[in-house]
C-alpha cells in the first residue's frame, strides 16, 4: 500500500502538478489575455461608484 | 422595489434567525459544559463563552426587533459598518498584543523585577503564547477579516453575501480570541506553537472559519464583475488553506467531553512534522498570502495606478501556492525526521525566494511614475517599506533554511529577529498602511486627522524595528557560536547560563525597540480615532458630491412595500 501510494506520488503526482502549473503559466502569458488583464488591473481604481450606478441596473 | 430585491432581502433577514438558532445550540452546549465541568479551567471558559455568546445573542434580538422600519442588508449598498468594527478590533488587539510583547521582553531582560510568583498567570510561559496569538490571530486576523470584506465587495461590485452571517464570522472570531487568550492565562494549552488552543476552542474556530469561507465564496458567486481580481485569489487561498491546516494539525481526542484536556492523534515525528507543516504554512498562508492581498488592492488604490504587471501577479500567486506548502520540514533539521524530507523542505524554501521577490517587485514597481508619493505620502512610504522588509525577510528565511546555516541559527535569537523583521516590518506596516487608508474611506473623510502624526509613527516604529532586528542578530549569532564552542579538552566552553548572561544588553535594546514600535502604534490609534471623529484635517467629504453617500431609500420606498 505504502509502496503503491509513494510511487504514484513520485510519478503521477509530479506530472499532475507540473501540468497544472504549466496551465497557470499559459493562462498568465497567453497574448490574447492582455485585454482582460488590462481591464482587471484597473478594477480597484474604478470601484468608487457603487455597483448599482455602474450602468447596469440589474433588476429595475 | 422588484420582487427579486424583495426575496433577497427576506432571505437575508431570515439569516438573522438562522444565526440566532445556530448560536443558541452552542449556548446550550456551553451551559452543559459549565454544569458538568471536569476542571476549573473549562468551567471558567464555558462561563466566558456563555457571557460573550449571550451578549451577541441579545444584540441579535435587538436587531431583529426593529426590522420593520429598516433594511439592515440593503443590497444596493456595501456592508461598511462591519468593516468599521473590524478596523476598531484591529486597533484594539494590535495595541494589546504589542503591549504584552513589551512586557515579556522586559521579563526576559529583568527577570527579577518582572517576576510575580504569587500571580501565576503573569508567568512568561503563559504570556508568550498570549503575545503571539494576539498579534498574529487577533491583530492580523482582524485586519484580514476587515480588509477582505472591504476588498471583495468592491472588486466584485456587490454586497457581502449571507446577511447576518458575516457578523457571525466577526463576533465568533472575537469570541475565539477571548477564549484562547483567557485559556492561556489559565494554563489551558495543547503545547503546539501557534496552535495552542485546546480542542473545544479549535472546534469553535472551525465553525467560524467555515462560515467565513462560505460568506467569501457566496460574495464571489454573486459578483457583478466577471473577472475575479487577483487580491481575492490571495484572500481565498488564505481562507481555504488555513481551514485545512487548522483541522489537520488539531486532530485530537478530548480526554473528557466536559474537560479541557485532549490527546493528539499523531505522535512522535509525525506529530512534529504535522505541527511544522501547519506552522510554516501559517506563515505562508496567513502572514503572507493574506497580506499580499492587501498589497494588491491598497497600494494600487492609494497611488492611483494599476498594479505593475497583472501577468506577474498571476504567476506570483500560483508559484507561491505550488511551492510554499512543501517548505515546513526546514523547521526540523537534525531531528528524527528523515533526511530526504529535511532536504525537500530546504530545497522548496530556497525556491520560494523567486516568487517572493517577484511579488515584492510587482508591488514596488506599481509606484512607477508616482515615486514622489514616497516623499509626500507617509502612508505610501509605510506600505513600500513593508515590501522592503518582506523582501529582506524572504531572503533571510531561505538562507536560514539551509541545513548548515540552520545548525548555527536554530534555537537562537536569530530566529526571533527573523520572525520580527517579517512581522513588524512586513505584516505590521502593510496592515498599518491599510488601516490608514480604510479609516478616512469608511468614515467618509477627506484625509487623516494629522499627516505629521503618521510621519512620527513611521519613524519611531522604523527605529524600533531596527533596534529589534539588529540586537537579535547580534544576540543570536553570538549565542549560536557560544553553544558550539569547545575548549582544548573537548568539553563545552560555556555553560548555558553564561550564554543567557551574554545576551543581557541585546535584550535591553530589544525591549526598547519593542517599546518604540508599540508607541508608534499608539500614535496611530490616536490618529485614527480622531480621524473617525472628524477632527483636525479630517473634514467630511461633501455629502452631495459623495458617490458613496448612503441613500435614504427606506422611508421613501416604504409605500412600495
Amino acid at each position: 500500500m505504502y509502496e503503491m501510494l509513494s510511487s504514484f506520488a513520485q510519478t503521477g503526482g509530479l506530472v499532475y502538478f507540473v501540468l497544472m502549473f504549466a496551465g497557470a503559466l499559459l493562462y498568465a502569458l497567453w497574448p490574447r489575455n492582455q485585454e482582460l488583464f488590462d481591464h482587471a488591473s484597473r478594477l480597484p481604481l474604478n470601484d468608487d461608484k457603487p455597483f448599482y450606478q455602474d450602468g447596469e441596473p440589474s433588476d429595475e | 422595489m422588484t420582487f427579486n430585491q424583495l426575496t433577497t432581502r427576506q432571505s437575508n433577514n431570515s439569516s438573522i434567525f438562522a444565526v440566532g438558532a445556530f448560536l443558541s445550540v452552542f449556548l446550550l452546549l456551553g451551559l452543559l459544559m459549565a454544569s458538568f465541568a471536569k476542571d476549573a479551567a473549562i468551567g471558567h471558559q464555558a462561563m466566558t463563552f456563555l457571557f460573550l455568546g449571550g451578549a451577541f445573542f441579545v444584540g441579535l434580538c435587538m436587531w431583529a426587533g426593529n426590522l420593520i422600519d429598516r433594511d439592515p442588508f440593503d443590497e444596493s449598498e456595501y456592508e461598511n459598518t462591519l468593516v468599521k468594527w473590524g478596523v476598531f478590533a484591529s486597533i484594539f488587539w494590535g495595541l494589546a498584543g504589542l503591549l504584552v510583547g513589551v512586557v515579556i521582553a522586559l521579563q526576559l531582560t529583568f527577570p527579577n523585577v518582572f517576576y510575580f510568583p504569587e500571580l501565576g498567570w503573569t508567568n512568561f510561559g503563559r504570556l508568550r503564547p498570549l503575545h503571539t496569538s494576539a498579534v498574529i490571530f487577533a491583530f492580523g486576523g482582524n485586519v484580514l477579516l476587515a480588509t477582505s470584506f472591504y476588498v471583495v465587495q468592491r472588486t466584485c461590485r456587490t454586497r457581502l453575501a449571507g446577511g447576518m452571517w458575516p457578523w457571525f464570522v466577526f463576533w465568533g472570531y472575537q469570541i475565539f480570541i477571548v477564549l484562547a487568550a483567557t485559556g492561556y492565562l489559565l494554563g489551558v494549552t495543547q503545547s503546539k506553537e501557534y496552535a495552542e488552543p485546546e480542542w473545544y476552542v479549535d472546534l469553535w474556530l472551525t465553525i467560524v472559519w467555515v462560515a467565513y469561507l462560505l460568506v467569501f465564496l457566496g460574495t464571489l458567486w454573486k459578483r457583478k464583475e466577471p473577472h475575479i481580481y487577483v487580491a481575492n485569489w490571495f484572500y481565498l487561498s488564505f481562507i481555504v488553506t488555513i481551514a485545512m491546516l487548522h483541522i489537520v494539525n488539531n486532530l485530537s481526542i478530548p480526554v473528557n467531553l466536559t474537560g479541557s484536556k485532549s490527546v493528539q492523534v499523531f505522535s512522535g515525528v509525525q506529530d512534529a512534522m504535522t505541527q511544522w507543516w501547519y506552522g510554516h504554512n501559517a506563515v505562508g498562508f496567513f502572514l503572507t498570502t493574506g497580506f499580499l492581498a492587501i498589497m494588491y488592492y491598497f497600494i494600487p488604490k492609494r497611488v492611483d495606478r494599476p498594479v505593475y504587471s497583472y501577468r506577474l501577479s498571476i504567476v506570483h500567486f500560483w508559484s507561491l501556492i505550488f511551492i510554499y506548502i512543501w517548505a515546513g520540514p526546514h523547521h526540523l533539521h537534525y531531528t528524527a525526521l528523515p533526511q530526504w524530507a529535511q532536504t525537500l523542505g530546504m530545497t522548496f524554501s530556497i525556491m520560494l525566494w523567486m516568487p517572493s521577490w517577484g511579488g515584492m517587485i510587482n508591488g514596488v514597481m506599481t509606484l512607477s511614475g508616482a515615486w514622489d508619493k514616497l516623499r509626500t505620502d507617509p502612508v505610501v512610504r509605510m506600505m513600500v517599506v513593508s515590501l522592503a522588509f518582506y523582501g529582506m525577510s524572504t531572503f533571510e528565511g531561505p538562507l536560514m533554511s539551509v541545513r548548515a546555516v540552520n545548525s548555527l541559527s536554530h534555537y537562537t535569537e536569530w530566529g526571533i529577529g527573523h520572525v520580527h523583521s517579517g512581522a513588524l516590518g512586513w505584516v505590521g506596516y502593510i496592515s498599518f498602511g491599510a488601516l490608514y487608508c480604510l479609516t478616512p474611506w469608511l468614515w467618509k473623510k477627506t484625509r487623516l486627522y494629522s499627516k505629521s502624526l503618521v510621519e512620527w509613527h513611521f519613524w519611531i516604529s522604523t527605529i524600533g524595528i531596527l533596534f529589534y532586528m539588529i540586537s537579535m542578530w547580534f544576540a543570536g549569532i553570538m549565542e549560536g557560536l557560544m553553544w558550539r564552542a569547545y575548549n582544548e579538552f573537548g568539553f563545552l566552553e560555556y555553560s548555558f547560563v553564561e550564554t543567557v548572561e551574554a545576551k543581557h544588553i541585546s535584550y535591553m535594546i530589544r525591549a526598547l525597540g519593542g517599546l518604540l514600535y508599540f508607541s508608534g502604534a499608539a500614535i496611530m490609534a490616536y490618529n485614527l480615532v480622531r480621524t473617525a471623529l472628524g477632527h483636525g484635517e479630517a473634514t467630511s467629504l461633501d455629502e452631495a458630491n459623495d458617490p458613496l453617500k448612503t441613500p435614504e431609500p427606506r422611508t421613501a420606498l416604504a409605500p412600495a412595500e
